[in-house]
Order: C-alpha cells, then structure tokens, then sequence
C-alpha cells in the first residue's frame, strides 16, 4: 500500500514481558512522526515473550533508522519490518446490526456466502458478524452493510502477520544468542589469563 | 535484611566508592542504612539534584566507572532530569537510584509522586521500577551491567519506598549476561577484511576519533593503526584526550569550532576512518557535502548508529578495542608523507589568522585563549579539563594541552549550561591525585552556582576559571553574526564572584591585566585546594574558526 510516496510497513517486534514497552516503542515512533496505522500485541509463542506488530506508513531510509532504534532498546529481543508482499497478513472486524433490518431484507444467505462471513450472535435486537481478511475487504463490507442494512457498531483488530520467507524462529534465534554469548565468555576468559601470564 | 540495605550491600558488590545524594521523604530508609556505611562510601551531599547527576558523570568519565546518584521521589528525580539527558547523549554510564512513594500509593498522585520511569524512559538506556525488596539485588546488578556494558549510559532505578522498608533473603550475582541484548556485536570476518583492504588502498586517509575509543579503552590500538599506516588523526570534541595533543599524526579537532586542517581534509581525503564517533551535525555541517569524495568506514559498537547520519561504505560493527587491531594486523605498512605534509599550510593559516590573536595577544584585554593556555602550561600534562558551555567551552576544547587520556570533561551532545561545576567536583573525586581545571562562563557558573557549597563541606579541589565577559557571549557571538548584531538579551549584571567565593571559605582571584596573568596561575596551584580564578576577559570576543550551523565543513570563518 502507498501513501504520499510512503509505504506502508509491518514492524514486527519481540520483547520481553516487561511494563513500559509500548511505551519505549511509541516514543521511537514519535520522535520521528510515525503514526501508528494498526497495533496488535500478544504473548508469542515462547513463554514470557510478547510480540507486537505495528503497521505505519514511512519511507524506506526512515523504517530502517527507526527499527534499529527499536531494536537497541534492552528489553527488546528482536524488531524488524517488511513490506506487504513479504507477508500473509489478516485483520479481523465485526459488525452489528439490527436483527429488523437483516429480516427486512429478507435473507442474509448470499451476504454471508459473498463476503465469507461468520455468524457470532443472534438476538432478538442483533447480529453480530465476523469478517476476517484484507483491510480492504472488511472495508468494502462495511461499507455495503452501512449502505443496505445499516450498521450499529463496527471494530477491526490490528494486523496480525507471519513472514512468507526465511523461517528465522525466535527459539533458533535465541538458542544462537545464548551460544554467543557462552562463546564470548569463553574468549573473554581466554584473554584474561594471557594477560594475567 | 531490608530493602535499604540490600541496595547499599549490592553497591558494595558492585565496587561502588562514591555516591552523589540528597535526602528526602521517601528515600530516608537508604538514608538511614547508609548511616551504617560511611566507612565504605564516600557521600557527597549536593546542593541541587541536578548537581548530583552531572558529579556522577564527570566522576565517571575521568575514572572510567559508573557514577551513582541518590535522590528521592518527586521534585528530587525531576531535578536530575537534565543530567539524566546529558548522560544519554554523551554515552555516560551513570545509575541514578530514586526512591518513589510506597507501592498501594502508585499511580494515585500520592505525596511527591512523579512517573519518574514515564519521564526517563526516552532518555535512559534502561529505566526500572522495583516494587519489591526481593528484586533489588538483581535489578541492581542489571543496571550496572547495562549502564557500563556496551554503549554505556545511564540507567534509573525507582525503587518504591515500601520495597525499601520490607525485609529479603539478600544474595548477590553479579549481571554478565541479558538475553535481550547484545553488548559488544562480534565482528564480521568479512567486514575486517575490507576494512583493511580499503584502507590499504588509501593515498590520503585521515582517520576521525570520538569518544568510542576512550570508551573502549582502545587508545593504543588505534594508535598502532595510525602508526602502522602512517594515517593523520583527528578527534571530536569528546574524543579529545585519547591521543596527547603533541602526538605526531594529530591533526587537532573537527567540527564548528574545529581545527581548519582536518575540516578541510575531510572533503578531500580519499578515505575517511571514523572510529567510534556518531557524525553529529556539530562535526558534519551539511550532510550533502560532507565527505562525498571518500570511502567512509564507520566503526562503531552501537548498529542504530552505522549509517544514521552519514551512510559509509563500510560499517565494522564492534566494540573498537576488538576491531581495529583485527584490521592493523591485515593493514599493510604505509607512508603519507605528502599528503601529512599537506596539513601544513592550513595549520599556518589558522594560527596567522586565529591563533597569534586569540593566544598570544600584546594589547587589549584578556583573551579566553590566552587564559587557557596559560593555565595548560602551569598546570602540566596531567591535568584534567572540564568546561561548562559556550565560548570557554569551545576556547578550553582547542587551546589546553592533553598529556593523558580520560581528561577531557563536557557536555557534548546536549550542550548543559551548569555542567562545569558539578561536573569538575566530580571529576576531582574520581581522580584525587589530578589538577582539575574547570573553565566555564560567568553565564554557566551561576546555574549552579549553589554547589560552592558542595565544594566548601567536602574540601574538593577543583581550579574554576572564570572566563568572564559578562555576557552570554556563544549566543552575543551568534547574535553578532547572523542577527544583525540585535543582542536580545544577552548582557548580564554580574555580582562580585570573589566575594560569592570568599563567602564559601573558596580562596580566589581577580585578573585583569596580561603581566598578572601567570603569577596569580602560580598562586592558584600553589595548593591543591578549591579557588575561584577570575579572568576578565574581552567582552565582543568571538571564537574562530567557526562553520555555520549547517554550513560546508569547508565554509570557514576566520575572522571578522
Ligand atoms: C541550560 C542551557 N540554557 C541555555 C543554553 C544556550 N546557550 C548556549 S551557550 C550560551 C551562553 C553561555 O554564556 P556563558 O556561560 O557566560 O559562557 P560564554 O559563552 O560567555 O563563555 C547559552 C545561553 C544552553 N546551552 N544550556
């Protein structure tokens, strides 16, 4: 997606559990007017270890700065960004309508069937409705449903996104991590001694 | 054992000797404890908290240990907050310990409650909050580990009053490592590789120093580098001290207020070895002009900061104590002669046009140079320099003397009127047996002012020289330059300092006159106490050369 000659970019971050990390994120972001598009945060799928994925519009030489200096922070593990392509990626909306006006219209089968639509809730009052899909397609479905039957509330999530190439696992990254730094201590205390020879 | 004393157990682990305070409500229990410590560490009560974060970092520096602060929750942290930023921009390894109202109270606007880790936490390299006794002693190590380990920089601990009180099991392991972070990156093979090739290759480079390498403690690494490729050096306001200024390949300082020699050179150098430096635009002028023609190796232990400002060719990641005797050893013996010899004629043109009149003046009055130099030559090649901000700043930075390394105390980055002072006491408790020079503004002296009194309790003998032109004279300089001389508020009405001086038991001195200048320098190093040197200086003094902000380094003024 392009924006004023900015793409918009997926910033993935590993942090430990830690208060304050949004924070120290969003003040990164601030310093150089980022604005966040979207924002998802939760535990990975490593113990302790919470992911968060940030969607914002920049050009390529500012994203590269900041995510260094996202990365730099103590508590983070690892950040790093992508662009679209390089990622499957899904947003998650849901919509609530007036139960009169869905059976005003008689059947709701094709909506469902057309929009690939799930059904949370039935109540005498409302329909909750789940989308799951592009930004432009829960959009898109918004946007019939406000026009035909009209729509009560309306939430989409943060992106959630997995990478398409390189499985860089955050276990295999860490496992490395704790080698280099047994291998470093090692060197360290090899150095130590031929200075105390 | 309570919280208090773990804190202050943990301390002693850590090697800890001095610690820089001032008491208050919430931090009284580590207070109390310390009562029970006075044979251990040495506190020294400022007089403004402030003052307490600037001491630990020119104690620091000059002693290549972390600085350690206390002050108590409230208007007690908010008052480090400037030298909390110093630190951060300056690479500073500083642990500032503040207690905060006890844990049910947090969050409730509680007497004398700050989020002090929402306010810190874009100037901190860590900032932790420990909410119960039994985290202090891993917490604390944590800080020391990280504020001393890689980049260093100052971390804060906000340590809640109830944790202080309540009782732990104290057992203490010191931090060696933190998964989340990386100190010291290992070098690439590949990049040592082309680093040396690179520089094999080169006809005209010139290396640029920061304070990286005092940092790393890497000043003889790089000067086998230097020595054994025959490569000219120059430093950056903070590198300044890692190579004595006598040292055959120094080229002097780069920067706005830098030597004419390597500005000039950075533009026509064919390759350019910036050593543990960040290219702040105080040293690069414009960034679209700025060393276009060299090959540029940026050496740095920080990733966040290869190709921030200046994108190189090449970035050698690691600590530079590691690197660059990687890359000696595959660099091939080399002689530059001409290209050495090639500094000359700037090197003759700045001291006509710059130095004659700024150091050796026959008439008129006191220049800041002049009272530099003279006090450099009296006080020997050991001394220590701190400067507060400002002209004395800039005058101070290219005309004293560095003998040896770890001498050169200011606030670089962030540029903090009111650092000298704290800064130099601090400086003279972490190097006892050095003369230490402080020469700052009249400006500059009277934002903290107040730690006379520090200096008066605990017998600190800092040499202060006020270069004094009763004015703001950086800013009148700027004012003169580029607002049509409009100088808006920049006179000021100075009080009489030797009086403020006497007032503190402080000995001092007033100079005016050029033939009085050298024996009341004598008089002030006849001992190794505090004294107030007053040197009235040239009122329309002017610091030359100067590139304009944003300028070409090339862009140089040399004179009215
Ligand atoms: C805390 C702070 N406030 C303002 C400034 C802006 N400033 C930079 S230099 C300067 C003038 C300094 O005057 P003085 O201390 O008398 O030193 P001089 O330049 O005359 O040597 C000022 C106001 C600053 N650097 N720091």
């Amino acid at each position: 997606m392009e924006n004023n000659n900015k793409t918009l970019y997926t910033i993935t971050v590993f942090s430990e559990n830690r208060v304050g990390l949004l924070n120290q994120i969003t003040i990164i972001l601030n310093r150089r007017q980022l604005n966040i598009e979207t924002l998802s945060v939760s535990p990975s799928a490593l113990k302790g270890i919470h992911k968060f994925t940030i969607t914002t519009y920049s050009d390529h030489e500012t994203i590269e700065k900041v995510v260094k200096q996202i990365d730099k922070r103590i508590d983070i593990l690892k950040a790093y960004y992508n662009t679209d392509d390089e990622l499957v990626y899904q947003e998650i909306a849901l919509y609530k309508i007036a139960t009169k006006h869905i059976l005003e219209k008689g059947s709701i089968e094709s909506l469902i069937r057309d929009h690939d639509i799930t059904v949370l809730e039935i109540t005498d009052n409302a329909v909750v409705f789940q989308k799951t899909g592009l930004y432009d397609e829960t959009q898109k479905l918004f946007e019939d449903l406000s026009k035909t039957v009209g729509v009560l509330q309306f939430i989409r999530s943060g992106r959630v996104a997995i990478t398409r190439s390189k499985v860089e696992r955050l276990s295999d990254m860490l496992a490395e991590r704790e080698k280099s730094i047994a291998r470093r201590k090692n060197n360290q205390t090899v150095k130590d001694t031929t200075l105390t020879d | 054992m309570t919280g208090s004393y773990a804190v202050l157990e943990s301390l002693k682990a850590e090697g800890v000797d001095t610690i820089f305070g001032y008491p208050g409500g919430a931090i009284i229990p580590i207070y109390d404890a310390l009562y029970d410590y006075s044979e251990i560490f040495n506190h020294i009560l400022v007089r403004h908290e402030q003052a307490a974060a600037h001491a630990a970092e020119g104690y620091a520096r000059v002693s290549g240990k972390p600085g350690v602060v206390f002050v108590t929750s409230g208007p007690g942290a908010t008052n480090t907050i400037t030298g909390i930023a110093d630190a951060m921009m300056d690479s500073t390894p500083i642990i500032v310990i503040s207690a905060q109202v006890a844990s049910p109270f947090l969050g409730t606007d509680a007497f004398q409650e700050t989020d002090l880790l929402g306010l810190t936490q874009p100037i901190t390299k860590w900032s932790y909050q420990i909410r119960k006794a039994e985290d202090i002693p891993d917490a604390i190590a944590r800080a020391f580990y990280i504020a001393c380990n890689g980049r260093p920089g100052p971390v804060v601990l906000d340590i809640t009053k109830d944790a202080l009180l309540n009782t732990l099991d104290y057992q203490y392991k010191k931090c060696d490592s933190i998964r989340s972070y990386i100190p010291d990156p290992e070098p690439e093979e590949e990049d040592i590789e082309q680093a040396a090739c690179i520089i094999n290759s080169a006809q005209k480079p010139l290396a640029v120093i920061g304070q990286g390498v005092l940092l790393a403690h890497a000043e003889e690494e790089v000067k086998s580098l230097l020595e054994k490729a025959q490569i000219p050096v120059a430093s950056t306001l903070l590198g300044l001290s890692a190579l004595p200024s006598d040292y055959p390949l120094y080229k002097g300082m780069v920067g706005m207020h830098g030597n004419l020699g390597p500005n000039f050179k950075t533009n026509e150098c064919d390759v350019l070895i910036a050593i543990g430096m960040r290219f702040s635009d105080r040293v690069t002028g414009n960034l679209k002009t700025y060393a276009k023609q060299a090959k540029v190796i940026h050496f740095d232990i920080d990733p966040s900061e290869i190709g921030k400002n200046v994108v190189p060719t090449l970035g050698v990641l690691g600590n530079v104590k590691e690197t660059i005797p990687l890359v000696t050893e595959k660099v091939k013996k080399a002689s530059h002669d001409e290209w050495i010899a090639s500094f000359a004629p700037l090197e003759k043109r700045e001291y006509e046009h710059v130095y004659v009149k700024e150091v050796e003046p026959s008439q008129g009055p006191l220049h800041m140079g002049e009272v530099v130099r003279h006090v450099s030559d009296l006080a020997g090649r050991d001394a220590v320099l701190v400067t507060d901000v400002g002209q004395n700043q800039m005058m101070g930075s290219r005309y004293f003397r560095f003998g040896k390394t770890r001498s050169n105390i200011t606030s670089g980055g962030l540029g903090t009127m009111g650092y000298g002072i704290p800064a130099a006491l601090g400086a003279k408790i972490g190097a006892p047996e050095r003369r230490v020079c402080l020469f700052l503004g009249d400006g500059g002296l009277q934002m903290t002012l107040e730690e006379f009194g520090t200096i008066m309790q605990d017998s600190i003998g800092v040499k202060i020289i006020l270069l004094n032109n009763n004015k703001l004279g950086m800013v009148r300089q700027w004012q003169e330059l580029f607002n049509h001389q409009r100088y808006s508020f920049t006179d000021m009405a100075n009080p009489d300092f030797c009086k403020i001086a006497e007032a503190y038991g402080i000995r001092t001195a007033r100079v005016e006159r050029r033939e009085d200048l050298d024996k009341t320098i004598q008089d002030m190093f006849s001992d190794d106490k505090a004294f107030l040197l007053v040197a009235e200086c040239e009122q329309m003094g002017m610091v030359y050369p100067m590139t304009p902000a944003g300028a070409n380094v090339t862009d140089v003024m040399l004179e009215k």
